[in-house]
């Protein structure tokens, strides 16, 4: 039988991969250039018997997805930049507790409110290093409304899996424009669910290390009692001070994700193996790249395309290999050179890393990609 | 029989972080015996807190239990109870915890009225940081950030709850202990968003900067302040002056938000819009 296919936005494949995901709960709070997630969702959530809510404000609406997950119902919330600043604090409190919980942010220019219309790049750093203090971060960057369906899926199964928070950020131009999608069957993609305790709950700890670096996470009102606060806690969910304990709880949960790159890193690498010059870049950027990549091929310039869709964690060993290889990276990119700094910290200067930055609203195009091939080639 | 405070209390996290004289485990009891008395069930009952020496006690309670982040408690309460219905949110918290940093989440949480009790323990002070005014401090008080006297008016959480539209309001005081089971009783079998306000006691960081000697001292000012709402409504303006009126306030029947969530899904399933 055909697949069902559409001509959808990307933020409207984003919801449909959310709901395909399991997701039955959605808070928002309005905000260009993502608010069509929340439509999506409030239209499609209460047909399933899911739940949607708008929030007073953006704050509230990562503590009430929070709140939702912690009763076993997988959560979404979606925003944009300053929706995303304000985000952080929850953001936070999702990581040292590990609730599971999406977030996608589409990626406006910024800081504060900035381009709320223009498309950009520039919220890579917020989504590593927003909220304070020392936590892991995964962050997905699809770069077709396909890819948007596909790794909200992904981002799913990463947050159920890791039980943690985990960012989808397109940028406005994949988050707004319209394509083709072949909907995947049921069971088609994997889709999964946390971890919930064997132990009956007398003996359930929320954080208890004897299950792994993963502990079973118990739903609220499912028959276990157990206590979950922010403060740096022990296994059993109190908060302590103990430098130990701290000390190692902070460590494992950074080695969820540390511990499992191989597991959470994809990209894509096109015309890399034999190429003199290759561009590292995601999202729509990566798109003028492809383009560029050809035609530079044409006119026998070995370029080529290291597409990142996974952004964080970062595939450093692998751009390292490369870097032994090759006379240049380029970064094309929507900010003035996030993307282009985590290039060169791992490459321990094995070739110039030459960026391309846009932070007016324009998206990078190909002719001036392919010109700075021509110039590193 | 005396009441049996340990079955609803976690094996061995006592003792608390409170400070001698302190009304937080007069309210805590009190809770206690309302859990007990509604013969709510411990683990489809979830206690949320946000920051603060009120907001710890939720760790004692041997329930589910949610200690978030500051002035956040409402919003996750809210998230909770969308997802579960069934379970009993309570949301336990400070002044200023309640209705500055979480003011926005407390009247949009009254405004939906979502069948979520909030009682709020209101010292009059941000114990926790060592006693800096709070949006319920009254003008002219001292506190360490208001060293020459508060030049701020107040809030009454009261007023404010039900005017942003929850549908059950009322008020105790840390020195009638026995009211606060009561009203707690009464605002969590109410249908939709209910506040009980507790007027509480920081003997440590607001009595001593505002000429109380004692904490017996502090207690009796509660007792002499507060008017039940009863013999109130036979007073005139003057006679109120400087009083608090307690009991329950405010009562009205009205939609409760899960429930006309509910009609949305039926619409929807229905393909009606």
């Amino acid at each position: 039988m055909a697949k069902k296919v559409g001509f959808i936005q990307g933020n409207e494949a984003a919801a449909y991969g959310a709901l395909y995901a399991g997701c039955r709960f959605f808070a928002g709070y309005p905000i260009t250039p993502s608010t069509e997630v929340a439509e999506v969702m409030s239209i499609e959530l209460p047909k399933i018997g899911g739940k949607f809510i708008q929030m007073e404000d953006e704050i509230g609406a990562i503590s009430a997805v929070v709140g939702a997950s912690l009763t076993g119902a997988k959560s979404l919330t979606a925003t944009s930049g300053p929706g995303l600043s304000l985000k952080q604090e929850i953001i936070g409190y999702a990581c040292i507790t590990e609730v599971p919980c999406v977030i996608i942010n589409v990626m406006r220019g910024g800081p504060s409110t900035g381009m709320p219309t223009g498309p950009s790049q520039s919220d890579i750093m917020c989504a590593r290093w927003g909220t304070h203090g020392d936590h892991a971060a995964i962050t997905l960057v699809p770069a077709s409304v396909q890819e948007i369906f596909e790794e909200t899926v992904r981002a799913f199964n990463l947050a159920e899996k890791y039980r943690m928070p985990v960012f989808i950020m397109p940028d406005e131009i994949v988050g707004h424009m319209r394509e083709r999608i072949e909907f995947p069957e049921p069971g088609e993609l994997p889709v999964i669910d946390r971890t919930i305790p064997s132990v009956p709950p007398e003996q359930y700890k929320p954080y208890d290390i004897t299950f792994g670096d993963v502990p079973p996470l118990a739903a609220f009102g499912s028959g276990y009692k157990f206590h979950v606060t922010g403060l740096n806690k022990m296994q059993d969910g109190f908060p302590t001070t103990k430098a130990a304990v701290v000390q190692a709880e902070e460590e494992r949960q950074l080695r969820k994700v540390e511990a499992n790159r191989s597991d959470i890193m994809k990209w894509e690498e096109y015309l890399v193996d034999d190429a003199d010059v290759v561009i590292v870049a995601c999202g729509s950027t990566s798109r003028s790249a492809r383009f560029a990549v050809n035609e530079a091929r044409k006119e026998g310039l070995k370029a080529g395309l290291f597409r990142l869709i996974t952004f964080w964690p970062f595939p450093e060993e692998r751009l390292l290999d490369i870097s032994r290889k090759v006379k240049a990276f380029i970064t094309p990119e929507m900010s003035l050179g996030q993307c282009n700094g985590v290039v060169k910290g791992c490459i321990e200067g094995n070739a110039p890393v030459h960026g391309i930055y846009h932070v007016d609203g324009e998206p990078v195009n190909p002719g001036e990609i392919l010109a700075r091939i021509r110039e590193a080639c | 029989m005396a009441f049996d405070y340990d079955k609803y209390i976690r094996p061995g996290k006592l003792p608390h972080i409170w400070c001698p004289g302190c009304g937080h485990g007069i309210v805590m009891k009190g809770l206690i015996r309302a859990i007990d008395a509604l013969g709510l069930k411990k683990e489809q009952t979830c206690i949320v807190s946000g920051i603060g020496c009120a907001s710890r006690l939720p760790g004692y309670m041997d329930c589910c239990t949610l200690h978030t982040a500051h002035g956040r408690a409402a919003a996750f309460a809210t998230g909770i109870k969308m997802a579960r219905p069934e379970m009993t949110v309570i949301c336990v918290g400070g002044d200023g915890d309640g209705v500055a940093i979480g003011g926005n989440h407390f009247i949009h949480a009254c405004r939906r009225n979502i069948d979520i009790t909030y009682v709020m323990m209101n010292n009059h002070i941000y114990g926790m940081t060592g006693g800096q005014f709070s949006p319920a401090t009254p003008t002219g008080a001292k506190a360490s950030t208001t060293p020459y006297g508060n030049p701020d008016p107040p809030f009454d959480i009261a007023k404010l709850a039900i005017g942003s539209g929850a549908s059950f309001v009322a008020r105790g005081t840390a020195f009638h202990a026995i009211q606060i089971d009561k009203l707690i009783v009464e605002a969590v079998r109410h249908k939709g968003f209910s506040v009980v306000e507790i007027l509480d006691d920081c003997p440590t960081t607001y009595g001593r900067r505002n000429r109380f000697k004692s904490v017996v001292e502090m207690m009796n000012h509660l007792k002499e302040i507060s008017v039940p709402i009863k013999a109130a409504a036979k007073m005139s303006p003057e006679q109120l002056q400087g009083k608090v009126i307690t009991g329950v306030l405010y009562k009205e029947d009205k939609p409760e938000y899960c429930e006309q969530y509910q009609k949305v899904i039926e619409r929807a399933q229905s393909g009606a819009k």
